[in-house]
Order: C-alpha cells, then sequence, then structure tokens
C-alpha cells in the first residue's frame, strides 16, 4: 500500500510532519515504517511541545543518582541503598476503559521501577474525576480503584497513599495518575544504554498480542463523541504475568549478564528498540518472525505498535543467552532472542526474511520534531474584598461540618481499604495521613511519600500553583518527621495548541522550577500528559508531584493524630487569613474568584526546617500541615484520627475568625507539644525566628471555641468519614 | 522448630511469613512449588498471595500443583500445615479442609485491621494462649467462608472453628462481619487441628511499628506448644 498525506494524518501526524519524513528519508515511508515514525513524533514519546521547557528544570542534587530521562528517577539515600520512583499518568485509558485502564498504570509504572533494577516497595496514586453528580463519575470511580487494587494488589507491593479529587472539569476526562518507588543498591542499577556491537537483543514476558495498537496516539489527541470506539486501543493487564516477570527480571539483575534493559510501555517494541539503541549511539537489527505472538498472522506492522503489558526488552552480553533463558523458564515466560546491536545507527527489522523497515534512529530520536508553541501569561487575578457582614449569618460549627464532608476534603478510606497498604510487612503509616511511609526492609531506615495537586489553584494562577504544589509536597513529607529528598512530576494539562492550556504548562512548569530549586528538592523523573480535553473542554491545569523523603530513624516517624489530653497545640508559620480560592469560599460563599494563597519560599523552607528540627529532636509527638480548608480543618482531622477533642484558646488580635480559621495561607504546621518539652520548643521557634500561635490544649472529647464551637468529635468523625461510602451506595 | 514455607508462581506473602518465622525462631526455609518433596519439616505455611494468578478459582491450581501432594501426605500423617489468606484457599482448594471461600458479600477487596475470636484452644495452634480475641489484618477479595449446612454441623460439634471475626469485645454479629462469612467464620481446622486455615495475616502484626502486634502471640503460641 502506497502511504499518502491521509493515512499519515489517519496515524496523528501533522501534515508539516509527515513531509519532513519524506524530506528526512528522502522518499516516501512505507506503512510500517509510518506506523514508527507516528509511534515516535506523537506527543507522548517525543515531549515535543514540552521538551523546550521541561529542560529548565532544576534536576540536580546532592542526593541524585539519576535524572530524568531513564526509566525512573533514582535518589541515594545511604548505606549504598537508593530508591527508585517515578509517576506516571493514563488518563486516556481509563476514561475509555476505568478497569484495565488504571490496572495498566499501576502495571507500567511499576516495570519502570524493576526495570532499573529495583524491587518495588510502596505505589501511591492521585486520581481525579468528574463532579458527583455527573452520571458517568460513580463507575469511573469503582472501575478506576478496583483496576489499581486488582493490579497492585496481586502483585504484593502496598498501596500506601494517594489523592482524589472531584472536579466539573474532570468531567469529560479522568486522571489516573501512578507512582511507584522501588528500593535497589545503588551499585547495582541497570539502564536503558545500550552498549557494545553484535550484542544479542532478548524478548521477554508475555507474548504480543493485538490490543493497544495506537495507545500511545490515542494518548496524545482529544476526545470526542466517539470515544466508545477506542476501547481496543486500551491494553489489558495481567498482574500475574508481571509478578513473574518482576521475579525473573531480578534473578537475571543478580549477576552482570543484562548490558541495557528497557521496559515495553507506551509505542511497545518501537519506542523501546529506538531508545535503547538511540542512548547507546547503536544500531539495531530486530527479526519480527522471532516475536513471539499470542495470535495468528500478526503483522510487522501489529507487532511493532502493539502496547501488550507485561513485556521486556534486553541487550544481554554474549554468550549469556543460555544462563538468562533458564531463569525465564523457571517462571514460565516467553524468552526470545531478536536480534542483536549494529554500528548502523539505523533500525532495521526484517520479516518472513525480508526487509520491512529501515530508518536512522536519529530521526526517530534527536531530529523528531520540538515546537515552541505560543502561550499566554495568566495576570495574577485581583484579591476579593469579602464582605464580612455576610459571614455573620454563618455558624463557624455549620460551616466546619459543611467543609469536612465536602467531597475533596472527606475521608477516602471507601477508596484505600480496597488496596492492599500492609503487604510485605514494612508500613508504618497507612493512607489517610499527611504521607505513606515504609521502612526499608531490615534497617533503621524508613521512605515516606506523598502525592499532591492544587487544580484550584493552578487554574487561577498557574505559576503560584506551581510553586504551591511543590511546598505543599514538602509539607506533607516534613509532617510525618521526613526530610524532603526529591520530586517526580506528572504534568496533566489540556490542549497545548491553545495559546492558554500552553500558557498554563509554562507557568506551572516555572513555578515547579523556582520553588524545587529554592527547597533543594529536585525533580527527578516524570511524564507529561497533554491533549486531556474532551469536545473542546479542557481540565483545569493538574501537575501532580510525588515526593519522597527520608527518616533516618524510623522510630521518630510522626503522625498527626492528637495523643494525650493536657498536650499544647501550636501553629507554627503565620495565619493571614487568605480566603480566596479557599474551600470555605467556594462551599460557603460560592465565590470562586480571587488568586491562591501567596507563597513565600524563604519562610516554605525555614519554617520546614523549623518543624524538621523539633521533630528530630523528639520534641513534638504529633504533626499536620495546614492546607485546604484551613486551621479548622486540620485540627478536625488530629481529633478525628486520635479520638481526642481540643480547646481552642481565645486568641489575642484575631482580625476575623472565619479568616482564622478557613483561611488557607500556606507554609503552616499544627503541632502538638508534651508540656515538658515547651521551653525548648520554644527556644526553636525563636531561635528561627518562626512565627506561631498556642492555639489551645488536647482535652475532652469535644473541639471548643468560646460559645462558638462546641462540637463533639464523634459527630465531626461521621460527617467526615462516611461522605463517600454514603455516595457509592447511593 | 522447622518450617518450610512453599513458593507459588504468584505468592506474595512469602518473604512476610518467612520475616515472621524467623524473627520468633522458626528455623524456616523456601521450597518452590516444582519441587518434589519437602525438607524435614514440623510446620507447613501455605502464604499469602495470588497462587497461579488464582486462575480459574482462587487456590484451585495451586492445589493440584506437584509439591502438594506432599503437603496432604504431611498432613495425613499429623503434620502441621497453616495456610493463611490464599494459603487457606488452597487448602479448601485440597480437601484438607471443609467449605469454600467465595467472594467478599460487598464486592470489594478489604484490607482492614479486624478483631477474631479464638474458638477453640485444644490445639497447637492456640493452646495456652494468653488472650481470646486477638487484632488480626485482613487483605482479601474472595474470604467469605461458605459450607454445607451438614459441613457446618461438623465443623461445630467437633470444634472445627477456629477463628471468628468479632468486635474488640467479642461480640460476633453482622456488623462485625468484614466479608459475610459464614457464622464469622476467619478460619478452621481439620478434624485432627493440625491443619489450620485462616484469612486473617498474623504475619503483617508482628511489631508496634505496624498494625498491631497480636500476631507475635500466634507466632510464640506455636513454638512454646511445641516445646
Amino acid at each position: 500500500m502506497e502511504v499518502t498525506e491521509a493515512i499519515a494524518i489517519d496515524h496523528g501526524l501533522k501534515k508539516e510532519e509527515f513531509s519532513k519524513i519524506c524530506e528526512l528519508l528522502k522518499r516516501t515511508p512505507n506503512l510500517t515504517e509510518l506506523a514508527i515514525f507516528s509511534a515516535m513524533w506523537n506527543e507522548h514519546c517525543s515531549y515535543k511541545s514540552s521538551k523546550k521547557h521541561l529542560k529548565k528544570m532544576h534536576t540536580k542534587g546532592k542526593q541524585v543518582i539519576q535524572g530524568p530521562g531513564e526509566n525512573a528517577g533514582v535518589v541515594d539515600i545511604g548505606d549504598d541503598d537508593a530508591i527508585v520512583f517515578k509517576i506516571e499518568s493514563h488518563n486516556h485509558p481509563s476514561f475509555i476503559e476505568p478497569y484495565q485502564g488504571a490496572a495498566t498504570g499501576v502495571g507500567g509504572i511499576m516495570r519502570d521501577v524493576f526495570t532499573m533494577g529495583a524491587r518495588p516497595i510502596a505505589n501511591l496514586n492521585s486520581i481525579h474525576f468528574g463532579s458527583p453528580q455527573h452520571k458517568k463519575t460513580k463507575n469511573l470511580l469503582r472501575g478506576v480503584v478496583k483496576g489499581i487494587g486488582g493490579y497492585g494488589n496481586c502483585i504484593g507491593v502496598p498501596t500506601i497513599a494517594g489523592q482524589t479529587t472531584f472536579d466539573e472539569s474532570y468531567n469529560g476526562n479522568i486522571l489516573v495518575n501512578a507512582m511507584t518507588l522501588g528500593l535497589v543498591n545503588k551499585n547495582k542499577i541497570f539502564y536503558s544504554k545500550a552498549a557494545g556491537l553484535g550484542k544479542p537483543v532478548i524478548y521477554v514476558g508475555s507474548k504480543t498480542g493485538r490490543d493497544g495498537i495506537h495507545g500511545a496516539s490515542m494518548a496524545s489527541a482529544t476526545f470526542d463523541d466517539k470515544i466508545e470506539e477506542k476501547k481496543p486501543t486500551v491494553q489489558v493487564g495481567d498482574p500475574f504475568t508481571e509478578k513473574l516477570l518482576l521475579e525473573a527480571c531480578l534473578e537475571l539483575m543478580a549477576d552482570n549478564s543484562i548490558i541495557a534493559i528497557q521496559d515495553m510501555g507506551a509505542a511497545g517494541l518501537t519506542s523501546s528498540s529506538v531508545e535503547m539503541a538511540s542512548k547507546g549511539n547503536l544500531g539495531i537489527k530486530l527479526n519480527l518472525s522471532e516475536v513471539p505472538c499470542r495470535e495468528e498472522k500478526m503483522t510487522p506492522y501489529e507487532i511493532m505498535l502493539s502496547e501488550s503489558q507485561e513485556r521486556m526488552l534486553i541487550v544481554l552480553e554474549k554468550g549469556k543467552e543460555e544462563h538468562a533463558k533458564k531463569i525465564f523458564d523457571k517462571w514460565k515466560l516467553d524468552f526470545a532472542v531478536i536480534g542483536k546491536t549494529t554500528n548502523s545507527k539505523k533500525i532495521e527489522l526484517t520479516f518472513d526474511n525480508k526487509k520491512v523497515a529501515e530508518i536512522p534512529i536519529d530521526l526517530l530520536a534527536e531530529n523528531a520534531p520540538i515546537y515552541d508553541r505560543p502561550w499566554k501569561k495568566t495576570k495574577l487575578p485581583q484579591k476579593l474584598k469579602f464582605d464580612k457582614d455576610e459571614f455573620k449569618s454563618l455558624k463557624l460549627s455549620d460551616c466546619l461540618k459543611k467543609i469536612l464532608s465536602n467531597s475533596n476534603i472527606s475521608d477516602k478510606k471507601w477508596i484505600w481499604n480496597q488496596y492492599d497498604h500492609t503487604v510485605m510487612g514494612d508500613t508504618i503509616q497507612k493512607p489517610g495521613g499527611d504521607a505513606g511511609v515504609v521502612r526499608v526492609h531490615g534497617t533503621n531506615k524508613a521512605v515516606a511519600a506523598s502525592v499532591d495537586s492544587s487544580a484550584l489553584y493552578c487554574f487561577s494562577h498557574p505559576l503560584t500553583g506551581g510553586k504551591q504544589i511543590v511546598c505543599e509536597s514538602y509539607r506533607n513529607l516534613i509532617s510525618v518527621g521526613a526530610k524532603p529528598i526529591a520530586i517526580t512530576n506528572c504534568l496533566n494539562f489540556g490542549n497545548p495548541e491553545k495559546e492558554k492550556n500552553m500558557g498554563e504548562f509554562v507557568e506551572c512548569v516555572e513555578g515547579i522550577t523556582e520553588a524545587s530549586k529554592y527547597l533543594d528538592f529536585p525533580v527527578v523523573s516524570g511524564n507529561v500528559s497533554f491533549y486531556n480535553e474532551t469536545k473542546d473542554k479542557g481540565i483545569k491545569p493538574t501537575p501532580t508531584i510525588g515526593g519522597v523523603g527520608l527518616i533516618s530513624d524510623y522510630q521518630q516517624m510522626l503522625t498527626m493524630d492528637f495523643k494525650t489530653e493536657g498536650n499544647l497545640v501550636y501553629v507554627i508559620g503565620k495565619t493571614d487569613g487568605h480566603l480566596d480560592q479557599s474551600i470555605f469560599a467556594r462551599e460557603l460563599l460560592n465565590e470562586k474568584k480571587g488568586p491562591p494563597p501567596t507563597i513565600n519560599l524563604f519562610n516554605e523552607k525555614n519554617i520546614g526546617e523549623t518543624v524538621l528540627d523539633l521533630s528530630r529532636k523528639n520534641l513534638i509527638v504529633s504533626c499536620h500541615d495546614v492546607s485546604l480548608g484551613g486551621i479548622l480543618t486540620a485540627l478536625s482531622k488530629m481529633c478525628i484520627k486520635g479520638k481526642k477533642g481540643i480547646k481552642i484558646n481565645s486568641l489575642k488580635g484575631l482580625t476575623n475568625k472565619y479568616e482564622y480559621f478557613f483561611g488557607e495561607d500556606q507554609a503552616r504546621y499544627i503541632v502538638e507539644i508534651p508540656k515538658a518539652s515547651l521551653k525548648k520548643v520554644n527556644d526553636i521557634l525563636n531561635k528561627y525566628s518562626v512565627h506561631f500561635d498556642e492555639l489551645g490544649t488536647v482535652s475532652g472529647q469535644s473541639i471548643e471555641y468560646k460559645d462558638d464551637i462546641n462540637l463533639p468529635i464523634e459527630e465531626l468523625a461521621d460527617v467526615h468519614k462516611y461522605w463517600l461510602k454514603k455516595y457509592m451506595d447511593s | 522448630m522447622k518450617s518450610s514455607v512453599i513458593i507459588f508462581p504468584g505468592s506474595n506473602c512469602d518473604r512476610d511469613m518467612d520475616v515472621a518465622l524467623k524473627k520468633f525462631g522458626f528455623k524456616n526455609q523456601m521450597v518452590w512449588h516444582n519441587d518434589q518433596s519437602i525438607p524435614k519439616s514440623d510446620l507447613i505455611v501455605l502464604p499469602g498471595g495470588f497462587s497461579y494468578g488464582d486462575y480459574l478459582r482462587c487456590g484451585s491450581i495451586a492445589s493440584k500443583s506437584k509439591i502438594i501432594r506432599s503437603v496432604i501426605d504431611f498432613a495425613n500423617s499429623g503434620g502441621l500445615v497453616l495456610g493463611i489468606c490464599n494459603g487457606f484457599q488452597i487448602l479448601t482448594e485440597t480437601g484438607l479442609l471443609n467449605g469454600i471461600l467465595q467472594q467478599n458479600k460487598f464486592l470489594n477487596f478489604i484490607c482492614s485491621n479486624v478483631f477474631v475470636k479464638v474458638k477453640d484452644k485444644q490445639n497447637k495452634y492456640f493452646k495456652d494462649l494468653k488472650k481470646d480475641v486477638l487484632e488480626l489484618h485482613i487483605a482479601h477479595n474472595e474470604g467469605n467462608y461458605f459450607c454445607s449446612d451438614d459441613e457446618l454441623k461438623s465443623l461445630e460439634d467437633n470444634n472445627q472453628i477456629a477463628v471468628t471475626y468479632c468486635g474488640e469485645d467479642g461480640t460476633e454479629n453482622e456488623t462485625t462481619n468484614p466479608n459475610g462469612a459464614i457464622k464469622n467464620i476467619a478460619g478452621i481446622f481439620n478434624k485432627n487441628k493440625n491443619v489450620l486455615g485462616m484469612m486473617p495475616h498474623p504475619e503483617r502484626m508482628i511489631d508496634k511499628y505496624l498494625s498491631g502486634e497480636d500476631g507475635s502471640l500466634f507466632f510464640k503460641n506455636i513454638l512454646d506448644n511445641f516445646k
């Protein structure tokens, strides 16, 4: 079949891109070659719209062993231990087929991590759905949660934390971001860079089927009414095979047989072979007749584009084939020598003894288009002037109850109860806290991880929003007593061909970069998901930050639940009462305008280090950062978790109690202090010159504040804990 | 006391079980499913996970695996066989234990702490256990125990019900039943009480930094009874 411009466009390529391909090749590509170009040049694989901006990110640091560009990032946690981690999106497939979409998202990210030689030790996820009232939301949520659980539970990796939000902008395009952390000896990390000539290229794992063909191109396009037709582009996962693949790969990695290894993720065999050759500055020759196929009469085109799951490509040391085969036989996995490395710097494919494709690697990788797309700055919205007389009709306790039962604040136990969060026997902080924490098996160390995003702030002002999520992640780690090390990010945005969406991306990245630089919290891995748009309606910009931190002695881990009657409670950090973009403004005043709270990076760092110092010296017994919903919301969670009340002091010089209790100013933590530690705590707070308020005392079974609030904890727990369950059962 | 943990492809609590057994002083070894025989042991453990992907039915392929003949022979000769979670499902599939484990009542996977009441102490697992109610942990999708009326009567008559789901104070009713199991059953014995299958995971509750420590009591008690 003669390849025409129309066929190229059908493959998601632009007219100009097709001309460029013909020009670079000095001929028209055949259909298989066109497929390879379309897979490598789509947004998902080429980062063509984002590359220019991603380059600016802060990616280096003392503990960084591997930054972006590999299967996952790697950080040093001492004693030869390293943590491999990454977050990735599986948004489009999850909207089309929630169970398989979410499941294969989890499978894919776990492969990225164990490809590097690390055993996965924790999973996290950040999932975002449309309005609870939208007719699709409930089923999508149910399917996604089952899919995440179905895969992670079977592999036996605990899901230790997550985030779930609801917003109408996701009605036609949900977000499913999955993150995995793995543990590796820092001297035994495996990379995807091929090296050496004539080395055997090995295919292992599941057989190749027709599922997932065009998956990566589908992920690089917007949705319309015909999304149901795209179901066949969603991959089907088999966690059992992945578990076998994990064990087999780790067994083979115990010695020095592997030169390079790459999982077959988006764009399957195409991207894995091209990336390995490209990184090694080599060529690669594959005989597609040797690829183990699940279905009959698969064509080279289909073999190259299939996104069948649970497959790996390995460049092996010569002579190690038998040794490797024995291991994969033991685990009953397919094993085939399908090619070798060459010095041609081309990808050469044969099938049935005929050459079916030949493309110089650099045309697919380095020469892939890079766009400097036009973008528009978002102006900082004007700060609102609230009519405070209007507040007077609102009772504080009613406001609190309303906020606690808000879909984005309420307890998500219904979700994480369906995830195995205790397998592997090292989970010391379960979901529901500020961050999940797992011990580094057999040591005193523990690793904390959290996922965060703030689409409302990012939508209102992307630059501030970008900074805010990095800070939020930083705070969540500090709140459990961990020193923040590095982050991974999943950048979920709308259509980059629209100036507004592109601007949101550019400015969020700028914000992320600024904050991560200042806080020495580098980005070591990540993924970009554009075209989150259905019928011209884009999502709110939703960059998700996955943060990782270290607790050098796990006995020093902190939780948020109040511990002991009589202990004092402080808010560290200053409260100005910023209500614009707050849950309070949205829920009680129906006000959606205004700027997000200001970020002061000096304060973030100084206050964060202060709290970390307090926790290292064992002076505080519980800690929780103040974020969405403000002080009163944070306090309620600490009370509910600890099954203890608090008597809040009459606060001196308080301008407005609504602003104080529900304002979402940044860089604040609530800490619980035993009386015996009080003097030392005050000294440290003064030494760092941080502002703090003496908020109250842990006491009784209610939250009490003057005549305004007297709410039994049980009543609060009820509204907080059951919203989601009630919603799902309704 | 010597123990062996059988690893099936898809087992995922094998390491946790190994860690727990060794922590309390068992001399434990791992045995691969394709091995013909099991080294000399005083206790054989079938760990949790998804053996052979739990295809067909949970535990059904494992119940036909190469190693399982040796497990059955060992059990029939009076050896202690403990099946946790997927291990319990395998034991019912082999016929060493009665009944079946069907999907949870509310159709969801459940991962949560639970309390269980120890119903019988005339056996090598629970004899002289200091507590009557243990806080353990469940993580399963198919833990809803079911059996025929005759089998249930026989289980009750022979005191073969090992543990039942209950509240912290030992109350057994519908609200303390997480998965819809008949009579709140969380674990049962065979007639001779040398084979124990239970859904809760004691190996996940072995130090105070985890979800709890009652699993420690369980393992220590087996050792104490062996001495």
